[in-house]
């Protein structure tokens, strides 16, 4: 099952390492991840999606937690929560489909942030099946280049995750 | 007064309590050297390679339960320490390693002598640090001294850039250290304990499995108290060995892939299981689906949440220092005033004793060549069952461990995780700094011991009166055991032929060294080695039996229940 966790860490070079080197030495699954210092800078939130059984997330907590620069962890799929991704996408855009993907643009609610006589670069934001969505639904010919942040994530309400 | 970082790493060193602090000079390192030498709050033994330096302290702590100490330099200094600093991670030890490293400002310009050691070290270490900064000097050596002693034991890495040594600043050591990210829990949850201490007396097939956490977490007495207040069944792992005393008939000896069959047997068939400071490895419980088999209640205590439920699912997890929480437990079973089911007690025992009956550990003892168990029986003998015994990897470990009898914790030392063939002779030195009135031997085989064999020459530096138990057989034993088992005998290069002539040898390095090929030539060269020459390392070259197995064996991937018999 796809898993969001969050996690406080203290902003040190080499934290992050730290963190993906666990993901690959230990074979779990990461799926995306995203990382930025919090309001307090030394402090950096990352927030990482990935998969596997009970089993192996209760691990993937344990061993995160288990790291000496991780502050706190998170399993924001054990309640209700919210997650954004950001993306930039290059499409190409000349004759009939200039309309088309201005009009498929607004749908998704996203912008055009570029444009060229052949291409439109698009900026859509939304949770991550939002954006395969959006993908599935252009051409893949179409698509001259995508970027994607990864996704953030938040509990909802009252879940606060702070030190 | 301001002091320079290569004096305040000294100072952290002496503050610190340190006696003993084993390494190799370089580059990187020489502000720092030669702060050392002026200093006398400790002493520094000198090495022949770096491995040895990490192993040495590494034993160190194992022997004493205070952290152990080494320093490299920068580079090769650092690499060679990664091989002794893994086996240090794998087996939970207290350690620091300082490392030097180039110059800040030539970092990542692939100075001479520069790896990134915070890099290469950062899967086989609890924590480690680079710094830059010398006012982050005192307090990173304080952290690194904190994590490695605290929680679950192990290694730090303090990288220091030889700058940093140079540059000044005022020093003071933290008394104490608090990190927000960083609270190892220590206390057992109440209510966990409670349903522990009533498990183990509802239990009908109790069974106890000690594990390393026991000796590292000195809960030696706990565990001897619960296993006799309730006459349980109790056995331990290779690195638990000694947590309880294994000459009592309530130990069934080690379990695991050379464990005896009364221990598996009873691991495999026991209906409440408490686990204590050990980790369900594959060494140890081999298939965890044939392990699930069977159904049992598993209690487990242990101070690090990520052992738990890691390769087997429990009933009764317990987070905490393994002593306090026996402690707890301890206590509520002498209030309650239930017992545990006499009857059923009985009949189990009387099942484990079929399984004992077997005698699992025979061998010939008629045979014309020296049986390696025969030395190790003798050994135990010679030296009363007071010795250190350190060893290298491999059939000569497995015997070690089998035959002889530990009775006290952190007396048996080796490398259990990551089976380092080397780590046996800088072990010993490492132990017999720590106690240089101990008796200390060294079990090794032939391959191993020529993986760190230029330490004799630290031994006769430091007058190290170390026994070296060599049980020759020619062979890569443990290498040649598999091929004869499980690959058509077909020996890929597990034979060692030119061997040196290791009395030659020892002589060279000026000890004292023998050859004996034949049994009753065994004792007396062991009496003469710890009577004699006690004051001297001798190097005792037996020529044992080169067909020798070791039995039982659970074939890798099968269950405890499926182990092959002499």
């Amino acid at each position: 099952m796809r898993h969001i966790i969050s996690l406080l860490m203290e902003n040190e070079s080499g934290a992050l390492s730290r963190v993906a080197g666990l993901f690959s030495a230990r074979a779990y699954n990461i799926e995306s991840l995203t990382v930025a210092p919090t309001e307090d800078p030394t402090l950096s939130r990352m927030t990482i999606v990935t998969s596997g059984s009970t089993d192996v997330i209760e691990q993937i907590t344990k061993q995160l937690n288990k790291l000496i620069d991780v502050v706190k962890v998170q399993d924001l799929t054990d309640g209700s929560h919210i997650e954004r991704e950001l993306m930039l996408v290059k499409v190409r855009a000349t004759g009939e489909q200039r309309e088309e993907m201005k009009r498929l643009t607004d749908i998704f609610r996203g912008r055009i942030l570029d444009v060229s006589d052949k291409t439109y670069t698009i900026e859509l934001t939304g949770p991550v099946s939002k954006l395969d969505a959006f993908l599935d639904s252009v051409e893949a010919a179409n698509i001259l280049e995508t970027v994607r942040t990864g996704a953030s994530g938040i509990g909802r309400g009252d879940r606060i995750m702070k030190i | 007064m301001e002091l320079t970082g290569a004096e305040i790493v000294v100072s952290c060193l002496r503050d610190e309590g340190v006696k003993h602090l084993f390494g190799y000079p370089g580059g990187a390192v020489l502000n720092i050297y030669d702060e050392i030498y002026k200093q006398t709050a400790f002493q520094h033994i000198l090495v022949r390679h770096e491995q040895a330096a990490v192993h040495a302290a590494d034993a160190y702590a194992r022997a004493t339960g205070q952290v152990g100490v080494a320093i490299v330099t920068s580079g090769p200094g650092a690499t060679n320490a990664v091989t002794g600093i893994a086996t240090a991670y794998m087996d939970s030890i207290p350690m620091v390693v300082i490392s030097g490293q180039v110059p800040t400002a030539a970092i990542g310009q692939d100075a001479f002598q520069e790896v990134d050691m915070v890099g290469i070290t950062r899967p086989c270490v609890k924590h480690n640090f680079l710094v830059r900064d010398i006012h982050d000097l005192a307090t990173t050596i304080k952290m690194a001294f904190y994590i490695a002693a605290t929680g679950r034991p192990g290694p730090v890495v303090v990288d220091i850039p030889k700058d940093v040594t140079q540059h000044s600043c005022k020093y003071e050591y933290p008394k104490t250290i608090s990190m927000r990210s960083y609270n190892p829990t220590s206390k057992g949850h109440a209510g966990q304990i409670k349903k522990a201490a009533q498990m183990l007396l509802d239990a009908k097939r109790p069974m106890v499995y000690t594990g390393g956490g026991v000796v590292l977490g000195n809960a030696a007495p706990q565990v001897t108290e619960l296993v006799r207040m309730l006459g349980y069944p109790a056995t331990s792992t290779l690195m638990g060995l000694g947590g309880y005393p294994s000459p009592d008939p309530l130990f069934l000896g080690m379990l695991g892939m050379h464990g005896t069959i009364e221990a598996n047997m009873a691991m495999q068939h026991c209906d409440v299981l408490l686990a204590v400071g050990a980790r369900f490895d594959d060494r140890v419980i081999g298939n965890p689906k044939h392990f699930a088999k069977e159904a049992r209640r598993i209690i487990h205590i242990d101070v690090d949440p990520s052992s738990i439920s890691k390769r087997v699912r429990v009933d009764v997890p317990i987070v905490g220092e393994v002593s306090q929480v026996l402690d707890e437990v301890i206590k509520l079973l002498r209030a309650d005033p239930a017992k545990p089911d006499a009857q059923a007690l009985q009949a189990w025992w009387a099942q484990i004793e079929l399984w004992r009956a077997q005698d699992c550990l025979k061998y010939d003892r008629g045979s014309a060549l020296i049986k390696p168990q025969f030395v190790v029986e003798k050994l135990y003998e010679v030296t009363r069952g007071d010795a250190y015994v350190t060893s290298d990897v491999g059939q000569h470990q497995m015997w070690a461990a089998q035959y002889y009898k530990f009775d006290k914790p952190r007396r048996w030392i080796n490398s259990g995780g990551l089976g380092t063939m080397g780590f046996g002779l800088p072990a010993a030195m490492g132990v017999q700094m720590a106690h240089p009135e101990a008796m200390v031997a060294c079990i090794t085989g032939e391959g191993s011991i020529q993986m760190n064999i230029q330490e004799l020459s630290t031994c006769k530096e430091w007058n190290m009166p170390i026994k070296v138990i060599l049980l020759n057989n020619g062979y890569l034993g443990m290498v040649r055991q598999w091929q004869e088992f499980f690959y058509d005998k077909r020996y890929a290069e597990s034979y060692m032929n030119s061997l040196p002539d290791f009395v030659k040898l020892a002589e060279a390095y000026g000890h004292i060294g023998m050859t004996i090929d034949k049994p009753e030539d065994v004792e007396p060269a062991l009496r003469d080695a710890f009577g004699k020459y006690k004051d001297r390392l001798v190097f005792l070259n037996f020529l044992t039996d080169p067909r020798e197995n070791v039995f039982p064996m659970i074939p890798a991937g099968k269950g405890l229940s499926e182990m092959i018999l002499l």
